[in-house]
């Protein structure tokens, strides 16, 4: 069978590869650069028998998500900047109550309502940090129309694999962009559903087997009558204060991420193997970073590409690894300096990090970024 | 001995309960579980959506698919819960400030869209968890720890409110008429459509101390001499209405349900 190729977006490879990881419902608020995925939701689902609705807000977008996961659907929202924000209080619910959902935030120039139809990657810190208290976090970013179609399946397999919200941070540039796609099959995509309890089980909510860190979750309304709450809460799901079950808890929902790192994180390298100096950079300005690479190699100049496709958690090891190899690292990215301040404490004075970048809604060229290059190097 | 409405529709193991001696809201949870006892709904398809107060604690003791949400977003969460399985009978607890402050915004657009929830908003004129602030339903000149010279505000009538913004089904009633309680829930359950049953609580604890209305029993007083039912009040000279409250059921009509119709359109690409 011939695979089907497309030219699309980034936004509507999103929703391709959330139809094709089972997504059965989308609940959002139209916002620019985003809404292309909202609209193509709305006009598929239903041909599926799932579901679509548009919220009367960005924060009724996320929650009516979220009580859709617990019905046993798979749920998607998108948003930019703004509702981004609006989101974060959910975002928090939805770690701590362990409900698997994805989060799409296609990132505009900020702050405020900014640069709506501009690229930025201003919400990188947003996306570890934006919610209040300590929570897992997971964030991935691609830079490209095929690779927006892969994360959005593995954000979906990620999601229902440790029951948390998963955020697919995209940017104005990935998600306007077009480009060729080959839409594979839907025998040859692994699709990943969250793990439910049997009917007769002695079934506790919030409950681990021995050595699991993630508990069954049973859709509501399938005989299991139990509680969800966003206070810490015991195994049953009912409050608690106890302070050593808050700490167990918040360890559990730590370690999910902690232990499973090598399953989480993945990234490209581009000619690093013997590589002088490095490039790091992501999404949009990623593709900026491999045509720079490409010239400067050209020139002779011994430079490679790090592009973390996972965002958080951030992949310390390997960076740390090669800032050990490099003389330089360079950050490219499209705000004031954000992911490198992760790049800075990971590296730590094992070679200097620079920086290149800003955010007045114009893409970083690659003319740019090698100019920057010569000049700091 | 338990009683068996207490046994049958109650999670015994987490009593007591964290409301104070005196508040109103026992009588409104014992009435939402008579009013689903006399439908006979099956537990299993009952869940109860709540946001962030004292009423919101409610369905942690009620033996029902649960959902504690976020302060103000019951109504949000339970959209998704109906949208995406509408074989379950949602049903929705709220404070005045959770339902008509931080979440009006959800009560509108819930009430416009027809969506088959029922609303029990338990009005205690007070944020009561928070220790005794002014809520959207605080009456003008009573006192709250944020309004300590009197409340300027004017209040949200929110019955009037929902119907105001598309509700099908809207009733009122108190937690000293609880007869009248009991039915106007059950009928608010068997509504399709939006329904809200605003349901008058009292909260001796802050809002009576602060405004000294006496004891807990001079309260449900307050609220037996005060509500006169909408049907009654047609019939009664205009003096003996003057200062009085109206209950009962302000709206029952049938209009197309928005699940209904999201469901039409799904059948329209199985043909």
């Amino acid at each position: 069978m011939a695979r089907k190729v497309k030219f699309l977006q980034g936004n509507e490879a999103c929703v391709e590869g959330a139809l094709m990881a089972g997504m059965t419902f989308y609940s959002g608020y139209p916002i620019t650069p985003s809404t292309e995925i909202a609209e193509l939701s709305a006009e598929k689902l239903p041909k599926i028998g799932g579901k679509f609705i548009q919220m009367e807000d960005e924060i009724a977008g996320i929650a009516a998500a979220i009580g859709a996961s617990l019905t046993g659907a798979k749920v998607m929202t998108a948003t930019s900047g703004p509702g981004f924000s609006l989101k974060q209080e959910n975002i928090g619910y939805a770690a701590l109550t362990e409900i698997p959902l994805v989060i799409v935030n296609v990132q505009r120039g900020g702050p405020s309502t900014g640069l709506p139809t501009a690229p930025g990657q201003g919400d990188v810190m947003q996306a570890m940090w934006g919610t209040h208290g300590d929570h897992p976090v997971i964030c991935l970013t691609p830079d490209s129309v095929k690779e927006t179609f892969d994360l959005t399946i593995r954000a979906f397999n990620l999601a229902e694999k440790y029951r948390m919200p998963v955020i697919l941070l995209t940017d104005e540039i990935t998600g306007h962009m077009r480009e060729k796609i080959e839409i594979p099959e839907q025998s040859e995509i692994e699709v990943y559903n969250r793990i439910k309890p049997n009917l007769g089980d002695n079934y506790q909510a919030y409950k681990v087997e021995a050595g699991d860190l993630v508990p069954k979750m049973a859709d509501f309304g399938s005989g299991f009558r139990y509680h969800v709450t966003g206070l810490m809460h015991d195994e049953t799901g009912f409050p608690s204060n106890s302070t050593a079950n808050a700490g167990r808890l918040m360890d559990r929902l730590m370690d999910k991420i902690e232990a499973n790192k090598d399953d989480i994180i993945t990234y490209e390298e581009i000619e690093t193997e013997d590589a002088e100096y490095l490039i790091l950079a992501y999404g949009g300005t990623a593709r900026t970073a491999k045509a720079a690479v490409k010239t400067l190699r050209a020139e002779g100049i011994k430079v490679g590409l790090f592009r973390p496709i996972t965002l958080w958690p951030f992949p310390n090891e390997r960076v740390n690894t090669l800032s050990e190899q490099v003389k330089d690292i360079i950050v490219a990215e499209l705000n004031y300096g954000q992911l490198i301040l992760e790049v800075e404490r990971v590296v730590k004075s094992n070679c200097p990090v620079r920086f290149c970048g800003k955010a007045n809604g114009e893409v970083l060229t690659p003319d740019e970024l090698i100019r920057k290059f010569k000049e700091v190097l | 001995m338990n009683h068996p409405l207490v046994e049958n529709y109650f999670r015994m193991d987490k009593f007591p309960h964290i409301w104070c001696p005196g508040c109103g809201h026992g009588i409104i949870m014992a009435s939402i579980a008579r009013a689903i006892e006399k439908l006979g709904l099956d537990k299993d398809k009952v869940c109860i959506v709540s946001g962030i107060g004292c009423s919101s604690r409610a369905p942690g003791y009620m033996d029902f698919n649960t959902l504690h949400t976020t302060h103000g977003r019951a109504l949000a969460f339970a959209t998704g819960v109906k949208l995406a399985n509408p074989d379950l009978e949602v049903i929705v607890i709220a404070g005045d400030g959770d339902l008509s402050a931080i979440g009006g915004n959800h009560l509108i657009h819930s009430a416009r869209r027809n969506i088959n929830l029922t609303t029990i908003c338990f009005n205690n004129n007070i944020y009561g968890m928070t220790g005794g602030q002014y809520s959207p339903t605080t009456p003008t000149n009573e006192k709250g720890t944020t309004a300590p010279y009197g409340n300027i505000d004017k209040p949200f009538d929110i019955a009037k409110l929902a119907i105001g913004a598309g509700a099908t089904y809207s009733a009122r009633t108190t937690a000293y008429h609880v007869p009248q309680m009991d039915k106007l829930i059950e009928a608010a359950i068997k509504h399709k459509g939006f329904s809200l049953v605003e349901a008058i609580s009292i909260c001796p604890t802050y809002y009576g101390r602060k405004n000294k209305k006496g004891s807990v029993v001079d309260m449900m007083t307050w609220l037996k001499d005060n509500f006169v039912d909408v049907k009654v009040a047609e019939k009664l000279p205009q003096e003996k209405k003057e200062g009085k409250f109206l209950m009962g059921e302000f709206i029952n009509i049938i209009e197309p349900e928005y699940t209904d119709q999201y469901a039409k359109i799904i059948e329209h690409f199985n043909k």
